[in-house]
């Protein structure tokens, strides 16, 4: 209705401005109908592209990186819920997150909770079986977790390690009592500074993992796609692909939709289709863009995030920089050329009028 | 056959065999354009420099494009965007071509309205014109499937399930354009056929066909004033050019066409570079999948008004369904512009704005064609498929009530 009215609007106002115009003996003739055929090309365009951007995909809540669940406990009041039990849960991990750990403790831990299922190949724990065999076995092949402790929050690392399926808002796909159980079990049992040390641990075991090699002479853009690409595989690369940089979902393509009821999407062209604003938005929280989705928080970083939707733009938009480049000089060029046109129409018309 | 002199130099040689000389100056310096014009005057020689740009980049995109199911979307996404030196380029000139060659289109098409530079001898200009909106438009949504999206497909789907509305053979005819029961591999391959030759090639003949039937009505001029053409380029030739009411082809009126175009190439180059991504919609950056429909499905932005007057029937009315209305809605919104000559019964040649009736006709068209592109791309649930369904009504109703609205002015200006 808006949008019928602000066009019935334009028109008369159009009418009238030509009309006035017209009567205005100082502004050239040809310039008012530039005006006037730019503001309805610009009216148009804002209606189909701005405009109905807004109309089909309404705004979300900011993506949030503190995973105190604040905001999400501040929602849940807003809908008139109770949010005692997400502040409480969350209000655990976030404590959990402050301690100061102890790495050594925190390896013994892991070594005795984690290293049956994960791999953390950095140092020195191998994964058991081949990933066909894993992913049959657990539906998904279980995180080398190398890395984890950067690229993932610690407060998120911390709810993970209690309740997975509360942390990453799958609940959906796990009710509690369900048929389905998830691969993971929560480790609700374990002391607050237990869980710290073993962050410390992962997080310790991270800053020892070196920047992935490159040929010597890389490019910057080479050196930083490499790195984003370590962080990428980590954090998608178990379910996803990315065929236009021969990345291939660790977990087979059939036990992954018999694992979470839909092939998940191969990403090389995410960032075209998708945009950046969504992709943050999305990985974030998937629910919040997509509620029912069988895709879980993974609780990245910022840092981590950014550095997963840069790898998505270097490999699915890896002509941006030569474009980037190209286009001032392509501009300039026509530039001169325009002023040239002029002047040649200039000297023509001089003697036609 | 005629002696033939040595010739003394090159352009002689030429002129001896084809008779170069007579012909430039028939065809150029010699062929006559008033001189009472603005630059809304140069969008045909832009249609023509945007065609070209379209036919190369799409030569140089048809050397790496695969039409095959399995094959398009990667050999436009990979090969093309990531791979070929400069496929990017190509590819995005194209995109943003065809786009920006529809809204010089319509530019072209609502000047020639506005200044009545359709009747009165100019039918055929018109109606040639509109031949070639309709085939650009196949030309533009078979282009569109290739790189085999889900938009391309789901718009594929949706436009040809449009024919299975036509009586009696409706549904046959759906499969005989697919060449199959579903959009598929064959639908793929026979709109990869008509877009690379079939209708380019149409197209050119038809640009040749519109540029002659300039020729002997001439081009209207910014005041609709009919003068004796002979007599003013007997003034122009004399070296009265300041009097003349006529200017040549070439250089004069060339001049300001490569002017305007040169200005327009760097607000084109601009959209190629920085601001391609109107032209090419996101949700066709994921490959097409029969099995999954996208949330919302919606043709490019030029042929959203008349998508939106096709959807804008959404109920029956008199024991007539909906999808009926609709398509004949549809037909005759793409009909109905070329027989506009008749509708418009008024002999005065004159800007819309000097005419006391048609200027309300043509605004209120105008904004009723804003309010049916920017509808069609709504989703059409709720206020929106009404808004859609009055302005459809409207359309209907300014292009019947047109013949009496300018009987009437016709009328009224004969009494003053």
């Amino acid at each position: 209705m808006f949008s019928l009215v602000v066009g019935l609007v334009v028109a008369v106002v159009l009418l009238v401005l030509n009309i006035v115009m017209s009567k205005l003996p100082f502004v050239p003739k040809e310039f008012r109908i530039l005006t006037i055929v730019s503001i309805m090309v610009g009216y148009i365009y804002w209606g189909f592209e701005p405009f109905a951007h807004h109309e089909m995909h309404p705004h979300v809540a900011e993506p949030s990186y503190a995973f105190d669940g604040k905001a999400e406990a501040e929602a849940m009041k807003e809908h008139g819920q109770d949010a005692a039990e997400i502040e409480a849960f969350w209000g655990r991990a976030a404590a959990i997150g402050a301690l100061a750990g102890n790495a050594e403790a925190g390896k013994e831990l892991v070594v005795a909770n984690c290293t049956g299922c994960h791999a953390i190949a950095s140092e020195g724990f191998e994964q058991s079986l081949s990933n066909e065999d894993l992913a049959a076995s657990y539906g998904v092949v279980p995180p080398d977790l190398s890395i984890a402790g950067k690229i993932y929050n610690h407060n998120f690392l911390a709810g993970f390690i209690i309740d997975p399926v509360k942390a990453m808002h799958i609940e959906h796909k796990y009710p509690v009592g369900g048929a389905k159980v998830f691969p993971m079990p929560g480790s609700d049992w374990m002391g607050d500074q237990e869980i710290a040390d073993m962050i410390a641990y992962l997080s310790d075991a991270a800053s020892r993992v070196k920047a992935p090699e490159v040929k010597e002479g890389a490019s910057e853009f080479e050196v930083s796609k490499a790195a984003n690409r370590k962080v990428f595989e980590a954090a998608c690369g178990r379910c996803h692909s990315m065929g236009y940089a021969g990345i291939e979902a660790l977990t087979p393509a059939d036990v992954m939709s018999a694992y979470i009821g839909a092939t998940p999407p191969d990403l090389s062209q995410y960032i075209r289709s998708r945009g950046d604003e969504f992709l943050h938005n999305f990985i974030n929280d998937p629910q919040r863009k997509l509620h029912g989705t069988g895709m879980p928080r993974v609780g990245l970083t910022l840092e981590a995030e950014n550095q997963v939707v840069e790898y998505m733009e270097q490999i699915g938009d890896s002509k941006k920089a030569e474009r980037e480049e190209l286009g001032p000089k392509v501009l300039i060029y026509l530039v001169i050329l325009a002023l040239f046109a002029i002047l040649w129409k200039k000297q023509i018309w001089r003697d036609l009028h | 056959m005629a002696e033939f002199e040595k010739a003394n130099s090159v352009g002689e040689w030429f002129d001896q065999r084809l008779n170069t000389t007579s012909f430039w100056r028939v065809m150029m310096t010699e062929y006559w354009i008033p001189k009472n014009i603005n630059f809304l005057w140069a969008m045909g020689a832009l249609l023509a420099t945007l065609f070209t740009l379209l036919l190369v980049s799409g030569i140089f995109l048809l050397m790496y494009y695969k039409p095959d199911v399995n094959m398009a979307f990667d050999s436009v996404n990979y090969t093309i965007m990531q791979e070929v030196a400069y496929g990017w380029l190509f590819r995005n000139i194209h995109g943003v071509g065809a786009s920006v060659v529809f809204l010089v289109i319509y530019i072209h098409m609502f000047t020639g309205i506005y200044y009545g530079s359709y009747k009165k001898g100019r039918e055929m200009i018109w109606i040639s014109g509109m031949l070639l909106f309709v085939l650009f438009s196949a030309e533009g949504f078979s282009g569109y499937m290739l790189p085999w999206g889900q938009m391309s497909y789901w718009a594929a789907y949706v436009i040809t399930e449009i024919f299975g509305g036509i009586p009696f053979i409706g549904d046959e005819l759906v499969i005989w354009i697919r060449g199959n029961f579903y959009v598929s591999d064959s639908t793929l391959t026979r709109f990869f056929m008509l877009h690379v030759l079939l209708i380019p090639l149409v197209i050119l003949g038809t640009i040749v066909f519109h540029f002659y039937t300039l020729r002997f009505p001439h081009v209207n001029n910014e005041e609709g004033e009919f003068f004796d053409y002979k007599e003013e380029a007997e003034k122009y030739k004399s070296g009265d050019k300041a009097n003349a009411k006529v200017i040549s082809f070439w250089p004069d009126f060339l001049s300001k066409d490569f002017m305007v175009i040169s200005l327009f190439m760097i607000f084109f180059f601009y959209l190629v570079f920085y601001h391609n991504a109107f032209a090419m919609d996101p949700v066709n950056f994921d490959k097409a999948d029969g099995l999954k429909t996208p949330a919302h499905i919606y043709p490019e932005w030029y042929f959203l008004w008349s998508y939106e007057v096709l959807r804008g029937f959404f109920f029956e009315i008199a024991g007539i369904s909906g999808k009926d209305l609709g398509l004949i809605a549809f037909g005759f919104a793409q009909a109905i512009f070329f027989v506009l000559p008749w509708l418009d019964k008024s002999p005065m040649v004159k800007p819309a704005n000097q005419r006391p009736l048609f200027k309300w006709w043509f605004w209120l068209m105008m904004a009723d064609l804003f309010v049916l592109t920017i509808f069609g791309k709504l989703p059409p649930t709720g206020a929106n498929a009404w808004v859609g369904f009055y302005a459809s009504i409207t359309f209907i109703v300014l292009f019947v009530s047109l013949p009496f609205i300018t009987k009437l002015e016709a009328k009224k200006a004969g009494g003053n």
